[in-house]
């Protein structure tokens, strides 16, 4: 029933550690003390209602918020702190990369598809323009983007291809974790079923590993093999994905499950469950 | 999309706020026709002028319009039209200057302020606070008062009094750029915020700043005639707008108006379409974002 505290870091601790994260904005606590472990290639999902720290747990990890307290290491590299140089900001950009929730506002609305993959490809790794041209086909076809798509501008497409590209333009740095924050949230559900069967795919294939931010229950049951429940800015339970969300020990996590709408589904006894946990 | 960029930041002309609904249509292009027109007239007045803008005719002294001058000559017997034809040069050369130091100088300022937040912020705005508060062509004519009358003195000056009005802007469309997703990929791609700076958050907030310096154009056309009317800025017998209608007063007295009113009628409707075009570019923007 209380947060699983990480196993301190050890000398070649591999993976993604999280120790004792914290985060104030304006005196007020919006992430307190959040620690996990994300194994190398595994699929870790955070859970919990909106407002809750999600993302800025995720802004964290990525780099783009410096904790107030508490550390992040990835593959036994500590990365807590804002990134001196540039052989140190690449070194983390090939670590962690980040899809962001909304596709309409994650692209440069003027850099067409195949330019904004090509030029993390030029920053990162020394190619020349041939097999950099390969790679960006490779990687969009990864994503099911074709030639027409990498000619084209953001605006000529639709919310689901664009977030396909953020996840080719993520991949192209050949990260080892995968940070995605409500990554399908802004689209269609029959879309989001399509991307979370693209992402399934890369990480089979790719063996990255995946931190999945979201409120979606069921998206993190489908993704995630472990999952971590976060509440006003603390953990309050994790575990393997399928125990918690089957058998949660919270009864916060609980209320969460029962909040899904479905046959039976109560919304007035889930406020009145929400009111007795306050 | 959900943040549209903050056009209502811009320095406008309230009175034309009403023409607006025509800025994408006849109206702006009518403009856009005009200034290209004004243009051409500055690089080629020696082509198109009649006379000699300085040539001196004594016996047609304050003529009226008639085949031999168009618009008529002033006290000195100077062709009106020719002087006006060579007045563009100085009448759009100075706002040239003034508009691309202050346009250059407050993108520097504001999109430094933006990136780096902070005390930085808090200077480089404060800094801006103080120059604002300053009436740019007072500043000016104390420039002129130390250097001698002239043109480099007041451009300098205007160019630092238009500065915040253009940092202050860029500094706030900035701030909303640079928290879109967008901008944030490119940190996490390990790129420098130099780099991001100029390739990606320059070009996307350009057309709003264009929108600015536009209507800023026609400002700094009517200050620096101002200043020249005043006798600060261009000096007699060169052929300028504001000077033009400082001599055109004699002839006004003796009841010729089109010395002076000539050159005015030219500054206002260079002011207008000035403004006319950065409003339309605003729109173009508001609509491209919403
Ligand atoms: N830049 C910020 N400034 C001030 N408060 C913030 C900022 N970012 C997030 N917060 C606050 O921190 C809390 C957690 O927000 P967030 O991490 O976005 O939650 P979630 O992603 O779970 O919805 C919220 O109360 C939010 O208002
Ligand atoms: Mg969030």
């Amino acid at each position: 029933m209380t947060a699983v505290t990480a196993v301190p870091e050890t000398t070649g601790a591999s993976g993604l550690v999280v120790d004792g994260l914290r985060k104030e904005f304006g005196g007020r606590a919006a992430v307190e003390g959040v620690s996990f472990t994300l194994r190398p290639g595994g699929s870790l999902g955070i859970v919990g209602e909106s407002g809750c720290g999600k993302t800025t747990t995720a802004r964290m990890l990525v780099g783009l918020e410096t904790p107030d307290a508490g550390t992040v290491h990835l593959g036994g590299r500590d990365r807590s702190a804002r990134a001196r140089g540039r052989a140190e900001r690449l070194a983390r950009a090939r670590e962690i990369q980040m899809v962001f929730q909304d596709p309409y506002l994650s692209l440069d609305p003027r850099i067409s598809v195949s330019a904004c993959i090509e030029e993390v490809l030029r920053l990162h790794f020394p190619l020349d323009a041939p097999a950099r041209r390969r790679r960006v086909a490779e990687l969009l076809d990864q994503v099911g983007l074709g030639e027409r798509e990498a000619a084209a501008l953001p605006r000529r497409l639709s919310g689901g291809q664009r977030q396909r590209v953020a996840i080719a333009r993520a991949l192209a740095a050949r990260p080892q974790v995968l940070i995605l924050d409500e990554a399908v949230a802004a689209l269609d559900v029959s879309i989001q079923a399509q991307i979370l069967d693209l992402l399934a795919g890369i990480r089979r294939d790719e063996g990255i590993g995946f931190l999945f931010v979201s409120h979606d229950l069921a998206v993190v049951r489908h993704i995630t093999d472990e999952v971590v429940v976060l509440r006003a800015g603390a953990i309050v339970e994790s575990g393997p994905t399928t125990s918690v969300l089957t058998s949660p020990e919270h009864p916060y996590t609980r209320l969460l499950l029962d909040s899904v709408p479905r046959p039976g589904w109560d919304p007035a006894r889930i406020s009145a469950g929400r009111r007795a946990l306050a | 999309m959900t943040t549209a960029v903050d056009v209502t930041a811009l320095r406008r002309r309230p009175g034309l706020r009403r023409l607006r609904v025509f800025g994408q249509g006849p109206l702006f292009t009518a403009a856009v026709l005009l200034l290209a027109a004004l243009v051409a007239v500055a690089l080629f007045a020696p082509l198109l002028a009649p006379y000699d803008p300085d040539a001196l005719d004594l016996q047609a002294t304050l003529a009226g319009s008639s085949t031999d001058h168009l618009l008529g000559a002033d006290q000195s017997g100077r062709d009106v039209l020719s002087r006006l034809l060579y007045g563009a040069r100085s009448g759009l050369l100075g706002p040239l200057v003034v508009v691309a130091l202050s346009t250059l100088l407050g993108i520097l300022v504001g999109v430094v302020a933006a990136w780096r937040g902070g005390r930085v912020d808090a200077l480089l705005s404060r800094s801006m606070d103080l120059v604002f508060s300053f009436p740019g062509l007072l500043v000016a004519i104390m420039f002129v008062a130390v250097t001698g009358p002239g043109m480099t003195a007041p451009v300098i000056a205007m160019a630092v009094a238009y500065t915040p009005y253009v940092g202050r802007l860029v500094r706030s469309i900035a701030q909303q750029e640079k928290a879109r997703p967008y901008i944030e990929s490119y940190l996490v791609q390990g790129w420098s915020g130099w780099t991001i700076c100029v390739r990606h958050l320059l070009p996307n907030i350009a057309p709003t700043v264009l929108a600015q310096s536009a209507i800023n154009f026609g400002y700094a056309l009517m200050d620096l005639a101002a200043l020249s009317f005043l006798g600060f800025g261009v000096q007699p017998p060169t052929a300028d707008w504001g000077a033009m209608i400082n001599e055109g007063e004699g002839a006004l007295l003796q009841g010729a108006m089109l010395p002076a009113l000539a050159p005015s009628v030219c500054i206002m409707l260079a002011v207008v379409a000035f403004s006319i075009v950065g409003e339309g570019i605003a729109d173009r923007v508001a609509k491209r974002d919403r």
